[in-house]
């Protein structure tokens, strides 16, 4: 299967769809070195068009579902997304407010979850490393 | 030449937030820049009216996750004058201490941003390893690295054990070692300060007419802090100097978050060691509020922030507005992008500290039309001053 192939160096874009910036700490402090992400070979990829998993943190508000949508779109596949946070998930403690959308799989398919608000840096890896076992089973 | 207008964001690798950026450049001549937001909003304001007062801390905090607590500090602090209830000297003392650690988180990670901004990924990526000891130090006290969630009303969810505070007043030294480390590599190093002065370089008159706040204030020499001013939490009893600096530009402002976070590890350790005894836990919440309303305002890592809440009585508020000072830091300083190089744009931006989770309440979409009105910025501005 070709998706196989991401699994050695899946270059993750990060996207903040409407997030409270907690995630988006927490992703970035994932990305550094105490964590330690390029062991598994993962990488912030600066664009779209260079990514091969997408994480998206934050409630989607309308304005940042169409580019979502459009992020997605430019991105090659194999693609895969992963919905960082409650917000992503289920819209957190934003769920009944009138601008968001409150659930990333609404927008985008989406393959992993990684629940918290925010999650740990350990558990946003643990997700992609979840992701990475699913494609290399 | 011809005009081009190019768009920085709203997914961009080194801001991490959703703003966008229009900048119409001339060759690499900036000569102009609009600001377009607008991806963030999340109706918090009328989330808080929908919820009680109990919700509304935790609401309160999720405006922004990297002050959260001061978020919370400042809602509840103003809810408390409303309910008539008083925290205790303890909880006092422990608030300030988990805003103080998030003043030296916040800073850390905008001096790494500026870091990658510039082109400087080590410097980066070594701030970022050194910040995670001052996510550590804030997990200790409030059992959470984010969200701190320790404000309730009338004290603290989470009382400081003897074990933890030598532990916190231990790893302390480490931050501020690292931190005096990364002052005199922001001070000295060529490449930085090469990037960094003289670039967006506001006056001091113009600092004030622009209404910016915190750190964008104080680095361009006016000597004004929330802190000090009204004071707050365990403040009045906390000896600090407030720092400023009088260049104005990028540079200054880089270095005046430097030195807070130093002076801010003096201020926890002076607060752990003085920590007063008593009861820090309140043993019921209260949830019900007296009408009026109040005005609140603390200095959050960004500046001045600000909330003014009425209650109608009962359990719900009537109206929380916020202002947030990444509103006035952001939206306010358009002027100072112009006559820079396009490779300035990003760093001008980042020495404001941008926290555009915070400013995002102000996008007006007309939801049964699906019509968008976008308010030009001048009425933005009005709008958040009246």
């Amino acid at each position: 299967m070709e998706a196989k192939i991401i699994r050695y160096s899946p270059w993750v874009m990060h996207f903040n769809a409407g997030a409270c910036n907690g995630c988006d700490i927490e992703v970035l402090a994932a990305l550094t070195p105490l964590f330690d992400p390029e062991r598994l070979g993962v990488k912030l990829a600066p664009n779209p068009r260079h990514a091969d998993i997408i994480i998206v943190t934050g409630a989607l508000n309308k304005k940042a579902a169409e580019r979502l949508r459009r992020l997605y779109d430019q991105t090659p596949s194999p693609k895969f997304v992963i919905a960082c946070g409650a917000c992503a998930i289920s819209g957190g403690v934003f769920a009944d407010s009138y601008p968001v959308i409150a659930r990333a799989d609404k927008v985008v398919p989406v393959d992993v979850h990684v629940p918290g608000c925010p999650p740990r840096p350990e558990a946003v890896l643990y997700g992609i490393k979840r992701l990475l076992d699913k494609l290399g089973g | 030449m011809a005009l081009v207008e190019i768009p920085i964001g709203p997914q961009h690798p080194a801001l991490h937030e959703p703003v966008m950026l229009k900048v119409r450049a001339d060759g690499e001549d900036v000569i102009g820049v609009e600001v377009n937001t607008g991806y963030n909003h999340r109706g918090v304001e009328k989330l808080l009216e929908k919820n009680s007062w109990v919700r509304g801390m935790y609401i309160a905090g999720r405006v922004c996750g990297i002050c959260n607590a001061v978020h919370t500090q400042t809602y509840v602090q103003g809810v408390e004058n409303l309910m008539g209830v008083e925290p205790p000297p303890r909880a006092n003392y422990i608030r300030t201490i988990v805003m103080e650690l998030e003043r030296i988180h916040s800073h850390m990670l905008i001096s790494a941003v500026m870091a990658e901004v510039i082109g400087f990924t080590t410097l980066f990526m070594l701030i970022m390893r050194d910040r995670e000891k001052a996510m550590y130090l804030k997990e200790l006290v409030t059992g959470n690295r984010v969200h701190a969630d320790i404000h309730v009303f009338g004290g603290v969810k989470r009382d400081l054990d003897e074990v933890r505070r030598s532990r916190v007043l231990d790893e302390l030294r480490r931050v501020e070692e690292r931190l005096k480390y990364y002052r005199r590599v922001f001070e000295t190093d060529y490449t930085i300060v090469r990037r960094l002065s003289e670039v967006g370089r506001i006056k001091k008159s113009d600092a004030l007419k622009l209404s910016v706040v915190g750190p964008t204030l104080r680095g361009s020499g006016v000597r004004s802090d929330v802190r000090f001013e009204d004071p707050y939490a365990a403040y009045p009893e906390i000896p600090f100097s407030v720092i400023y600096r009088d260049e104005g530009d990028s540079w200054a402002r880089m270095m005046v978050r430097l030195d807070e976070a130093l002076e801010s590890v003096n201020m926890i350790r002076y607060a752990l060691e003085r920590l007063p005894q008593g009861p820090a836990v309140p043993k019921a919440i209260p949830r019900t509020a007296r009408p009026g309303e109040v005005f609140s305002r603390v200095e959050a890592p960004r500046g001045e922030l600000f909330y003014h809440i009425v209650s109608a009585g009962g359990t719900n508020p009537y109206r929380v507005k916020i202002r947030t000072p990444s509103f006035l830091n952001v939206l306010n300083t358009e002027s100072t992008y112009l006559g820079h190089r396009l490779a300035d744009v990003p760093v001008i931006l980042a020495s404001y500290d941008p926290c555009i989770s915070c400013m995002e309440r102000v996008l007006v979409v007309d939801e049964r039309s699906g019509r968008r009105v976008y308010m030009s910025l001048k009425e933005l501005a009005q709008v958040g001053f009246g």
